[in-house]
């Protein structure tokens, strides 16, 4: 067993006792076992308690044994919802079918990191999870020792039943979870060994899918309260540009509309938290009683723009130093492309270098170099940005889709000036965030309105709003070069990488490690075009060309892709050149291994197969992709994905997470973009903006984990950048013609027309 | 604005607002009928599909004034328990991800399986393809169409 300090966690072990009346239990979900159960229904009467336990900040016990665990972290659809509390629940040692699950609100005094991003909420909850159950667990036990007056050591727990191996006493945790508040929080607790595992490890179902699939309340669009108005904003047309005036007189008399003005998000003196990204900080915004109502008289509004002299001021250095005239900082993409691939290059900076790789250049038989490139894309989370606020008598009510509830606190604090325990902020379900709600400006809008207005509001964004005030993947551009020797052996390897505005490079990254000589180097051009977090930021596009340089590399070499990648590997884990190599060699080629042997690559002959494997977010995937070419559409057959990413809690929910995370990768390299001409985004809504169908999707995914019993990583993310490589490989396979360009459908059917 | 009579769910209710509302908002704003999601505004995404005598449409594009005096399903509808075999396939193979779309998904399947209680893979990617879905559970979705119809069949 492990045991582990409980202290670190010190702040969550606040021990209460409360009557579930008391209004404690909202946003109730179902008895996994016993079917749906709605508030207030005459089957809830009977499983609810009369009185709860908290032992401590993630869970209470009832007195009828029935447990409550708090979900601490938002829920964007990677399902921690289910799998966090899993996890609390197998240390407890409770029955599954005996607990409620609810959405914690944001509480900084109990929780730590009530973020969803990185793939990081179970790994960087696991530990505190364990320990807020396994203390739990300990408490009950002790009381029910000092109830009986026998040592702890006897006593057993199964399914939420103490049982004393001396007698045949036993004691439900319902039972004694008055006795156990009382207890002394331990020091120490000990922690199960992995092969005691009975809830984490075996598949549980989505707390959420009953409510899900009857169309409950469940998102932060759905909220509507009691005097509550719709409130909607105009933006500027393009990036660049910003408010200048307006006529609002005949909008202002339409029926339904309330007011109409104008909000300053961000004022230029205000601090401004990381999350506060987004590039229109003035907006006009339109308030009613209905949706449909505000959306009709956005529309007569009449509002003027102004080129944003502060905004376009470096990017009009930029295009004059690229030798472009008629500069106005409103930036198309055409540009874009032509200065990543012809000024980028020219800032770079040597990020690492092992060994000699100019000489070994020079010294070079051959030298292969391939440059590959991806345009801006939107996260176009199916639920648009939106979210409720009502803010009065100095106190801010907020409720909606946040994945950074705790920086949104501090930006509201920084924002209207009220303490911080005088906000509140409850996470919904959210109908996606990709990363794109990590950047809460529309919940600040939210609370600047409501606070102007005087009334709750709910904030929503129209598609197009949500599309063109995006806070956009960058675009980013990569050179490769190889440099082979006379035996065709790899000698020296360089990767240039860069991008508007950041570079995607991770310069310790696979193949670093590997090769002898090796130079990484970066750069980033400046834009005012707002950008974030994406899926996977950065290795959403690099994973997807460095393995396609690989594909290419180890086909001019003469050798087997997988083969290619699993000698490097080796180099790497036996001998690795320097010592900042952020892999795990040996775990990095057991998923290449694990998916060579489930996909039968060696009897493969006659198929258009690609392979990937990618390294991110500490966890490991390799694929291997099927796919044929009729009509000019790639028809994608199947797909092989092997994953390391240590302990699955939730296996089958796991395999959703990584199928997923393969189409909206294949979808993504393979159709979307968003371009801008004059800074005008030139996609608004899905006619325009192409977004993987169900036609387009593989017929199959098989999925295969590594079963290795370390410490669990991320999955929200790991599965979604490598397929790019795959999907490329295979296309070549099929088409006889490598792809450099996201999307590839354009070159693809480009290409097959001609 | 004006007063419309129109069935949902197989209840008769009344709503007074502009003729060119569409249902989409009629149903959320108004009745609180929230499982019928907005995505898009313009067909593209599916997320607001509703069966209009027993059609899927989209809710987005259909005035009320077109819509009243006929008879809607929405997802809160679709069964009395939430045990319509699309919604029990749908369970049964933990198909949602974050969940926004899957009203949407789920009322184009069941509409699908109405008209076609053995719909091929082909027919499955016809009836469902205007159905958008970010988080990618497309096969999941495929499977639980599979497993509902079979349920209908035997």
């Amino acid at each position: 067993m492990t045991k582990v300090k409980t202290s670190l966690g010190r702040r969550s072990f606040i021990k209460s006792v409360s009557l579930a009346g008391g209004g404690l239990i909202i946003g109730f979900n179902w008895l996994a076992c016993k079917g749906p159960v709605e508030e207030g229904s005459e089957e809830l009467a009977m499983q609810m308690p009369k009185e709860w336990f908290e032992l401590n900040g993630y869970l209470k016990i009832g007195e009828n044994g029935i447990v409550t665990i708090y979900s601490p972290n938002p829920e964007i659809g990677q399902n921690v919802k289910t799998s966090m509390p899993m996890i609390v629940a197998e240390e407890l040692d409770v029955d599954w079918n005996n607990v409620i699950v609810e959405q914690a609100p944001l509480n900084t005094e109990i929780f730590t990191r009530q973020l969803a991003g990185g793939s990081q909420s179970i790994r960087q909850g696991w530990q505190s999870l364990r320990t807020a159950g396994a203390t739990a667990r300990q408490m009950l036990l002790t009381a029910a020792a000092d109830q009986w007056g026998v040592p702890i050591s006897e006593l057993s727990v199964e399914n939420g039943v103490i049982k004393h191996e001396g007698s045949d006493k036993t004691i439900g945790y319902g039972e004694i979870a008055k006795a156990a508040v009382n207890v002394e929080i331990p020091e120490e607790v000990e922690l199960k060994e992995i092969d005691n595992f009975k809830i984490i490890g075996t598949s549980r179902k989505n707390v959420d899918a009953k409510k899900i699939v009857t169309g409950q309340p469940l998102y932060g669009i759905d909220t509507y309260k009691d005097g509550m108005l719709i409130a909607m904003v105009i933006q500027p047309p393009a990036f660049g540009m910003e408010f200048k005036s307006m006529d609002a007189e005949k909008a202002k008399g339409m029926p339904g509309i309330k007011d109409i003005f104008t909000i300053d998000t961000y004022p230029e003196d205000m601090e401004k938290e990381w999350s506060d990204v987004g590039s229109f900080s003035k907006l006009v915004v339109v308030v009613g009683e209905s949706t449909w109502q505000v959306m009709q008289a956005k529309k007569a509004v009449k509002v003027e723009w102004d080129l944003n002299p502060k905004l376009t001021k470096e990017i009009e250095i930029l295009e004059k130093s690229a030798g472009m005239d008629g500069a106005t900082g409103l930036e198309s993409s055409d540009i874009h492309t032509n200065l990543m691939a012809e000024v980028g290059s020219r800032k770079s900076e040597i990020v690492r270098k092992d060994g000699d790789p100019e000489k070994a250049f020079k010294n070079a038989a051959r030298v292969i170099e391939r440059s590959y490139t991806c345009p801006f894309l939107s996260h176009n989370c199916m639920e648009p940005m939106n979210f409720f606020a009502d803010v009065s008598d100095g106190k801010a009510e907020l409720l909606g889709p946040i994945q950074t509830p705790e920086y949104a606190e501090k930006s509201v604090n920084k924002r209207l000036g009220y303490d911080l325990e005088n906000i509140d902020i409850q996470m919904t379900r959210m109908g996606g965030g990709f990363g794109r709600r990590l950047y809460g400006h529309f919940l600040v809008e939210a609370a600047v309105i409501s606070e102007k207005m005087g009334t709750p509001i709910k904030l929503v964004y129209s598609r197009e709003d949500d599309m063109t005030n995006g806070v956009y993947r960058p675009a980013y551009h990569v050179t490769y070069r190889a440099a082979l020797d006379a035996n065709n052996k790899l000698t020296a390897f360089h990767v240039n990488a860069g991008g508007i505005p950041e570079s995607p490079l991770f310069a310790n990254r696979f193949p670093a490690g590997a090769v002898d000589n090796y130079l990484a180097e970066s750069w980033s051009l400046e834009t005012n075009i707002s950008v974030g977090a994406f899926r996977a930021p950065r290795s959403n596009f690099i994973a997807g060309a460095e393995q396609s340089f690989l594909d290419e590399l180890s086909e001019e070499m003469g050798q087997d892709p997988i083969q290619f990648r699993l000698d490097l590997l080796e180099r790497a884990g036996s001998d690795p050149v320097g010592e900042e190599n952020d892999y795990d060699a040996a775990r990095y080629a057991a998923v290449l291994k694990l998916a060579r042997d489930k996909s039968g690559w060696n009897n493969s002959s006659g198929m258009n197969r690609g392979v990937s494997a990618y390294y991110c977010h500490n966890s490991y995937v390799a694929q291997i992709l099927d796919l044929r070419v009729e009509n000019n559409k790639p028809l994608i057959d199947k797909v092989t994905c092997a994953v390391d990413c240590g302990i699955v809690v939730n296996p089958d929910a796991a395999k959703n997470m990584v199928e997923g995370g393969t189409i909206d990768g294949i979808g993504h390299a393979l159709y979307s973009e968003m371009t801008f001409k004059d800074g005008v985004p030139q996609q608004s809504n899905f006619d325009t903006y192409k977004i993987i169908r169900h036609n387009e999707a593989p017929k199959s995914i098989d999925v295969h984990f590594i079963d290795n019993g370390i410490d669990p990583t991320g999955l929200g993310e790991p599965p979604f950048p490598p397929v790019m490589g795959a999907l490329a490989n295979a296309l070549y396979k099929a088409t006889g013609k490598r792809f450099y360009k996201q999307p590839f459908i354009t070159e693809l059917q480009g290409d097959l027309k001609t | 604005m004006a007063e419309f009579s129109i069935t949902i769910n197989g209840k008769n209710l009344s709503v007074d607002v502009d003729p060119t509302t569409p249902l989409l908002w009629v149903l959320r704003d108004h009745f609180k009928l929230v499982g019928t999601k907005y995505g898009c505004g313009i067909a593209q995404c599916g997320a607001c599909t509703v069966h209009f005598n027993g059609t899927a449409v989209r809710s987005c594009q259909l005035p009320i004034s077109a819509a009243a005096d006929n008879k809607i399903t929405t997802i809160e509808g679709l069964s009395e328990n939430g045990d319509h075999p699309v919604q029990k396939a749908w369970l049964e193979h933990d198909v949602p991800q974050c969940g926004y779309c899957q009203a949407g998904q789920i009322m184009s399947a069941s509409a699908l399986l109405e008209r076609n209680p053995t719909p091929s893979d082909k027919d499955i990617e016809n009836a469902m393809s205007g159905n958008i879905c970010r988080c990618g559970t497309y096969t999941r979705i495929k499977a639980a169409i599979k497993t509902a119809s079979d349920s209908q069949t035997i």
